[in-house]
């Protein structure tokens, strides 16, 4: 697996990662261990703009030749924006899956819930850890 | 090659081609073809060439040990396809009416009495047409219960992480919301968490026991009795019941419903899609639900139950009464097997798994599930193979075609990375057994002197790594004439 979990983001256990912006925006994607694990993505489900979604609720599925996976909402928010391109080319998330890959921006409603979600080295450690 | 590309103009077998054009005077010129059909035009002998060579490429169970086991096929007795065959039973009209259908009436009326035995149900219907459509049926019925007693607040289905993907899925369907439980390392549900989930708004609980992981729920009398405690019913998915037929029953664990997929365990060629067949078996309070028609018996004579028998059924799911042939093989293949030969089916299939899951740790692979016993099923996991030596389950699937043995079932469950999930079944000799962990020791082997071999593996097939991805992306399954 690859070892450079990018430092500026947040992450989650179910191996999402967020980048937050300002005005409590937030831009979320999969890691790229989980693109790794997925394997050569052959679709995905985008959330519609406008939708809220709960913290950890699923919002997006990424379906790969191996497995379809639900991608879960992080924080609570309302979806701003999906990224259309992966709609026709959802191998973009396999072959960058921290900038060109994101899934969706989201208008975060409780800001505090940032606090919960992981740093680099934590998701790190977690990945080590479900490895074993 | 296609058999379109074997075409030559104006090549005909004459012998088959009809004798006189019939006249076709009542369709309208405007819906008649002008030119005639772009079919490959080929000789009889070329057909006949042509469709043995493609049935010499086709890996299957008739030449092949099979690990995918019931999940995609087992062997199927042709003593049940032949017997099914007979002119009584297939030329049989669905709207003859039941004077004249008493021979086919009784054998569905022993089969429904023949699944409950063997279920531990209050009664069978047998008119699902399929697995999922067995599934929908029996959670139509928890609703139908529920609604009936006036209990509408019943929203939520409970379900498993190791569930198949059909259970969440058919809960969502049937209108409920699924509460999703985790399976502790042992394999068994997590009881608190099951606690944690149960109320008010449970309407029932979806399981499969053995469940996907390979093992016996072992706890399944503590978790019946706390879902019915808390108002809800226990649906069981019948996909691994080859693993407990005869041995032990559904109903005598406490469950209400049951779907049986009798394409899977009962003898009928299955995996590409069907024909299936997905009776429901209940217990006493689900009884007034079951889907209609199903046969009853008076003493005398065999007849059709219908709404005015069953007032309160969900209904009928299709135009007639199921899968008629998938069910009459099963009756046939019950009625070869008697009550003693069906024990044995779950006792060989799990002899057979726990012999190979044996063998294969004393190999050096790694057991998802050790120190459990295996029932019909287990899995490995190639995780280490695959960090140490960069070779997949994939790779190593491949690889297995190579040796001549079909891959089992990878990449699921998803709970267990790199897996590989292996179903002998009962009916594999000693020595397939043996032949297959030869092969995966031969492979794992290679995995450290030669790993390429394995990674562009099949080298021997008429075909060798497709383009998984492009065919689920770009799927043309479409032939065109070039101009």
């Amino acid at each position: 697996m690859s070892n450079d979990v990018p430092t500026e983001l947040k992450y989650t256990k179910s191996h999402e990662w967020v980048r937050v912006e300002d005005d409590g925006i937030v831009t979320v994607g999969i890691t790229d261990h989980a693109q790794e694990l997925l394997g050569d993505l052959v679709f995905v489900e985008l959330p519609e703009v406008g939708a809220e979604f709960g913290a950890g609720t699923e919002c997006a599925v990424v379906e790969s030749v191996k497995a379809a996976s639900d991608v879960y909402c992080p924080v609570a928010g309302e979806v701003l924006e999906a990224n259309e391109v992966l709609a026709d080319a959802p191998e973009t998330i396999n072959q960058d899956a921290y900038e060109a890959g994101w899934i969706f921006r989201l208008r975060i409603s409780a800001p505090a819930e940032l606090e919960s979600l992981m740093d680099a080295d934590s998701y790190a450690e977690h990945v080590e850890s479900e490895d074993h | 090659m296609l058999i379109h590309e074997l075409s030559q103009p104006g090549r005909r077998a004459f012998a088959q081609a009809p004798k006189t054009k019939p006249p076709l005077t009542d369709i309208p010129a405007s819906l008649l073809r002008a030119q005639p059909p772009a079919l490959p035009e080929v000789s009889e002998l070329e057909v006949v060439r042509h469709y043995t060579r493609l049935s010499q490429k086709n890996f299957s169970i008739d030449t092949q040990f099979y690990p995918l086991g019931s999940c995609t096929m087992k062997y199927n007795p042709r003593a049940c396809n032949s017997l099914a065959m007979l002119p009584g039973l297939q030329a049989r009209h669905p709207f003859a009416p039941d004077s004249h259908s008493q021979g086919f009436l009784g054998c569905m009326y022993e089969l429904q009495e023949m699944l409950k035995d063997v279920t531990g149900m209050r009664s069978v219907s047998l008119v699902p047409a399929a697995g999922a459509q067995g599934e929908f049926t029996g959670v139509a019925m928890i609703r139908a219960y529920h609604e009936s007693r006036g209990d509408t607040a019943r929203n939520e289905i409970v379900v498993p992480d190791a569930a198949h993907g059909t259970n969440p899925a058919t809960a969502v369907m049937c209108g409920y919301k699924v509460r999703e439980i985790p399976t502790r390392a042992d394999g068994d549900v997590d009881i608190e968490a099951l606690r944690g989930v149960l109320g008010p708004h449970t309407a029932g609980i979806m399981l499969t026991n053995p469940s996907t992981v390979g093992v016996f729920e072992r706890r399944i009398t503590e978790i019946a009795q706390l879902v019915h405690e808390a108002g809800g019913l226990l649906y069981y998915d019948g996909a691994n019941l080859n693993a407990i037929l005869g041995k032990v029953r559904p109903g005598d664990m406490g469950f209400d419903v049951i779907h049986m997929n009798l394409h899977k365990t009962f003898s009928t060629p299955h995996g590409g899609g069907g024909p299936g067949a997905g009776p429901v078996g209940v217990s006493e309070r689900l009884v007034p639900f079951l889907p209609i028609p199903m046969v009853g018996f008076d003493g005398h004579d065999y007849h059709w139950l219908t709404e005015k028998e069953c007032p309160q059924t969900i209904g009928k799911l299709s135009a007639f009464a199921g899968n008629a042939g998938v069910l009459i093989r099963a009756y046939i293949y019950a009625r070869l097997l008697g009550r003693e030969g069906m024990v044995r089916v779950s006792e060989y299939a799990t002899l057979n798994a726990n012999y190979l899951a044996k063998r294969l740790s004393d190999a050096g692979f790694e057991l998802a599930y050790p120190g459990r016993r295996a029932t019909h099923e287990f899995i490995v996991t190639l995780k280490h193979q695959a960090k140490d030596f960069g070779i997949s389950a994939m790779d190593f699937a491949k690889r297995l075609l190579d040796y001549g043995y079909h891959a089992p079932t990878t990449y699921f469950p998803l709970l267990v990375p790199e897996c590989f999930l292996i179903e002998p079944t009962e009916t594999e000799a000693l020595d397939a057994l043996d032949g297959f962990v030869d092969a995966m020791i031969k492979i794992q082997a290679e995995a450290q002197t030669n790993p390429e071999v394995i990674k562009t593996a099949p080298q021997t097939l008429p075909v060798r790594r497709l383009d998984d991805v492009r065919a689920a992306r770009e799927l043309d399954l479409r032939w065109r004439w070039s101009a």
